[in-house]
């Protein structure tokens, strides 16, 4: 494995003091839909090796391609909801180079006619909103699956040969290309990252995929550079290829800001290179790829012919676009009046949707905040999961917080409860009815309870009666303890009182 | 690479790397015999840029068409036996190919 060892590193903050970042991202989204992009190979995630291929997709001669009209609508409605203009008229290009993952020796793409041009994305860091422009987002086909096989750790390197699976290519795979982002400075990894945020949410909302960073349904490259302070020139930009998680996107951006000031410092120069990035140390390094050993000769695809999106319909499309992740949340805020700070907590948790989920499942915001910003968080903290990944729902959720309400259960049961659902034992009500949990009512046994109390303790009861009524706590206390925090206090205090008092 | 202008001549060496690149085995006879036709085929092809002037646009279809597409359903795939059949080497049930950096340039 190639290691990064040797490379000098400045520290962030002198890096920012210095020098300005530039960054680019090109992303790209696999499509979710049934069949491939030319032809109608299904698209399951996870099936045996190339038994999802025919000839279109293995690249046989004579085999014709014919586009996925679901694919093409997918791309223009990313298109418009990221405010693209879209082409009225384009085409298909072949991009040609010579590799073991493509059969046909060139990938069907889009070169100098895009589908959508000139949007833009706005991201919100810290409160403070930072304009994302688009350049382009095109269509194209994925390519095949390669396991190296000899290597030590299953990369290219040292791999003695390399094994083929054809099943992804040909899945249609969306292409989002931002314009160079300058003037983000010191936010520079947290502009890229909450760009990429953004934008899978977007494309989430749109329902065209299931973005899924882990399985590679979205993947990034992440384009930086650093000038000088001042300078009126932008550096030469190093292209970090396939970052695949949110954090990701944020460390390999300042590794490569810290590692390029250091040969900037040295009087060296930065290379215009590929590199690749590493999970476990979060460093980059210079890394071969395909695509430095050709030149593409793109041309226009001769078997397909070019697409025009008739106006109407695209107009259509526009008017159909879902609510965006921005929309939802302004609304959302001002449902449920919330400040700004606290809005962000919540999405940055990853529980805006849980949370929505939850307050439409019956409970109150306030509660179904708590509950997932409180005790659920430390759970998944403590689990090392997303809040997704609990074993609760949101239904579950809000039934806990109307047991609550309705004087069922008190907070401390409820966290027996939800201790219940976590390890599957059913849902609160059921956790709540198989472990007894119920708050008692003034039942023979709480009273057995508030008599033993006041009996055991005439001290304390001669206190209360001499105006002392703070000594009351102590006697809570110890039905309390005697009914394993199952009574509820308010309950237990009233008749305390009622039973000092009269006696 | 030979350029696509009549005076263009595609030498041995071009047959060659195009050869290696598109992993066909070519012998040395060939390669002098592919290069003579290949230059052949370029000059004629080339005849087209004495037509093409600055207002004509490059034409990539020879029918007026657009928006030919299909709906997106799943239609019947190839069985695995049947693709790794034409395979030179198959392994785990994957197209087996030769190591893949240093081989290229
Ligand atoms: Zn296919």
């Amino acid at each position: 494995m190639t290691t990064t060892t040797g490379d000098r590193l400045v520290e962030f903050d002198d890096v920012v003091a210095r020098y300005e970042p530039v960054i680019g991202l090109e992303t790209h989204v696999e499509l979710g839909t049934a069949s491939k992009m030319f032809c109608g190979c299904p698209t399951t995630f996870g099936a045996e090796p190339n038994t999802q291929t025919c000839p279109v997709c293995l690249g046989m001669p004579g085999s014709l391609p014919v586009a996925n009209a679901a694919a093409i609508e997918a791309t223009i409605r990313i298109g418009l909801a990221l405010g693209c203009r879209i082409a009225s008229w384009c085409r298909f290009a072949r991009k040609n180079y010579f590799y073991p993952d493509i059969p046909k020796g060139f990938q069907t793409s889009q070169y100098d006619e895009p589908l959508c041009t000139a949007g833009h994305l706005d991201v919100e860091v810290d409160g403070e909103t930072y304009r994302v422009e688009i350049e382009r987002v095109h269509l194209e086909e994925d390519t095949g699956k390669n396991l190296h096989v000899g290597g030590a750790t299953g990369r290219i390197h040292g791999a003695d040969h390399s094994l083929v699976d054809f099943n992804r290519a040909g899945i249609p795979l969306v292409e989002i290309v931002t314009r160079p982002v300058p003037g983000v400075g010191a936010r520079a990894p947290e502009v890229a990252r909450a760009y990429v945020a953004e934008l899978r949410d977007i494309v989430q909302a749109l329902g065209v995929s299931d973005v899924r960073m882990e399985q590679g349904s979205l993947r990034c490259d992440v384009n930086t550079s650093l000038a000088p302070v001042g300078s009126l020139e932008w550096g030469t930009r190093t292209e970090t290829k396939n970052v695949n998680s949110l954090r990701s996107v944020e460390r390999a951006v300042r590794f490569e800001m810290r590692r390029q000031a250091a040969v900037l410092d040295d009087g060296g120069r930065v290379l215009q290179e590929t590199r690749h990035f590493h999970e476990e140390t979060g460093s980059t390094s210079p890394g071969r790829s395909k695509e430095e050993a050709t030149d593409y000769r793109y041309f226009p695809e001769p078997d397909l012919v070019p697409i025009a999106p008739d106006a109407e319909w695209v107009e259509k499309l526009r008017v159909d676009l879902p609510e965006l992740p921005a929309a939802r949340r302004a609304r959302l805020q001002q449902e449920w009046g919330l400040p700004a700070t606290e809005m962000t907590w919540l999405v940055n948790a990853g529980a805006l949707g849980l949370v929505e989920e939850t307050v439409a499942a019956g409970a109150s915001p306030a509660e179904a905040r708590k509950w997932w910003l409180g005790e659920l968080a430390r759970r998944a903290n403590d689990a090392g999961v997303d809040l997704t990944g609990l074993a609760v729902t949101p239904a579950q959720v809000a039934e806990l917080t109307r047991l609550v309400a309705e004087g069922t259960i008190n907070d401390k049961l409820a966290r027996q409860a939800l201790d219940g659902v976590l390890a599957g034992e059913g849902g609160p009500a059921q956790v709540v009815e198989a472990r007894g949990l119920a708050v008692m009512g003034e039942s023979d046994e709480l009273v057995a309870a508030v008599d033993a109390a006041i009996a055991g303790a005439p001290d304390v009861v001669a206190k209360v009666q001499a105006g002392k009524v703070q000594a009351l706590g102590a006697l809570v206390g110890a039905v309390m303890k005697t009914t394993r925090g199952k009574a509820d206090a308010a309950t237990v205090k009233r008749m305390l009182e009622e039973r000092i008092v009269v006696s | 690479m030979g350029s696509n202008r009549s005076m263009s001549s595609i030498s041995r060496e071009d047959v060659a790397h195009l050869a290696r690149l598109a992993r066909l085995a070519v012998t040395d006879e060939e390669l002098d015999r592919f290069a003579g036709q290949l230059d052949q085929v370029l000059s004629a092809v080339a005849r087209v840029g004495e037509a093409a002037v600055a207002d004509v646009p490059p034409m990539s279809h020879a029918v007026p068409l657009t928006n030919v597409t299909r709906p997106d359903e799943v239609t019947p795939c190839l069985s695995r036996d049947a693709v790794l059949a034409g395979a030179p080497a198959a392994e785990d049930g994957r197209f087996r190919v030769p190591r893949i950096l240093g081989e290229e340039e």
